[in-house]
């Protein structure tokens, strides 16, 4: 196979592992929203964990994208 | 039309060539020392008239100090204060470096990885040097969580371990990768405005679409880089409180 298609084939499959991150992150917002939503007094003092847990979640998700990155523009 | 042209770093001032290695004042230096200009005349000019009842600037700079103070105290707790001085610049450099790089024909310092490592491990290293200084080799147990049975302690120490010496990599690569993903995004889709642009009258009505999500895509990004400021803030207290009850 030609070694830029490789390339291009290989970033797109690094991609899908953002799918991963994706449901992550809507897992955390679709829990903390559900969880605000029935104690809104409790929900300011969760938002520093909200922000941390995402942070952590999406870090993962953005591994993926920067092989994508470096495989079609720094290799 | 290629979307990383506007990572390149030029040098605008040659300065020195030492062994081979080209010493000079770059773009992104250039956009450092603008950032740390706007922050310093944002606290003085805030800061010099002092009212009770503070104006515009005063209660943006009240703000963001109130803000950063909140977020050490509750993750660090009081003790945590002493490192304010620290958590504040690196938040308020991020963020001014942040928001500057959206505006239009200019760099994002924060787009290059070296940046971002320079100042992940200033907290590294802050929090190991700390946590040594405070707790000598009790910092150790900061690695070996109690209550675990012994037959899977090496394992979790393993992964304990491993989990803190990659704090650095996933601290730093977040910012830049968000950075730079953010800009590449932003220039694809500028891109598409000008291809579609090129096909004639039928194209630039159809470039009203890639054009409005460039809009939206930088409103996004505004929100990105608060947010990145933020998380970036947050994870050095959360690793700063590390440091400081080490053991729990």
């Amino acid at each position: 196979m030609d070694p830029q298609a490789a390339k291009m084939i290989g970033a797109g499959i690094a991609c899908i592992g953002m799918g991963g991150a994706g449901v992550g992150v809507g897992t955390i917002f679709g829990h903390y929203l559900a969880a605000a939503l029935r104690n809104p007094s409790a929900a300011q003092g969760q938002f520093a964990n909200l922000i941390f847990g995402f942070a952590v979640t999406e870090a993962l998700g953005i591994f993926s994208l920067l092989i994508a990155l470096l495989l079609l523009f720094a290799l | 039309m290629d979307p990383i042209h506007q990572f390149e770093i030029k040098n605008l001032l040659p300065i020195a060539r030492i062994g081979g290695v080209e010493i000079a004042f770059t773009n992104s230096a250039l956009f450092m020392l603008i950032a740390l200009a706007l922050i310093v005349l944002l606290m003085l000019g805030a800061t010099s008239s002092r009212a009770l009842v503070p104006g515009r600037l005063q209660a943006v700079a009240e703000m963001s100090y109130e803000f950063v103070a909140t977020t050490l105290r509750s993750t660090a707790g009081p003790e945590g204060m002493k490192f304010f001085p620290l958590v504040f610049s690196l938040f308020m450099f991020i963020l001014v470096l942040n928001v500057i790089g959206i505006i239009p024909y200019t760099f994002t310092v924060t787009s290059h990885i070296v940046i971002t490592v320079a100042l992940a491990l200033l907290v590294f290293f802050t929090v190991v040097i700390y946590g040594f200084w405070k707790h000598g080799l009790h910092f150790f147990k900061l690695w070996v969580p109690s209550g675990i049975p012994i037959y899977i302690l090496p394992l979790v120490t393993f992964i304990e371990v491993l989990s803190f010496l990659s704090r650095p990599v996933s601290h730093s690569v977040r910012l830049f990768a968000n950075m730079l993903a953010g800009h590449i995004t932003l220039k694809v889709f500028g891109g598409f405005v000008t291809m579609l642009g090129a096909l004639g009258f039928l194209g630039w009505l159809g470039a009203i679409i890639p054009l409005g999500l460039t809009v939206a895509l930088t409103a996004l990004e505004l929100l990105v880089a608060l947010l990145q400021a933020y998380v970036f803030a947050i994870l050095t207290c959360i690793y700063l409180s590390d440091a400081i009850h080490a053991g729990h």
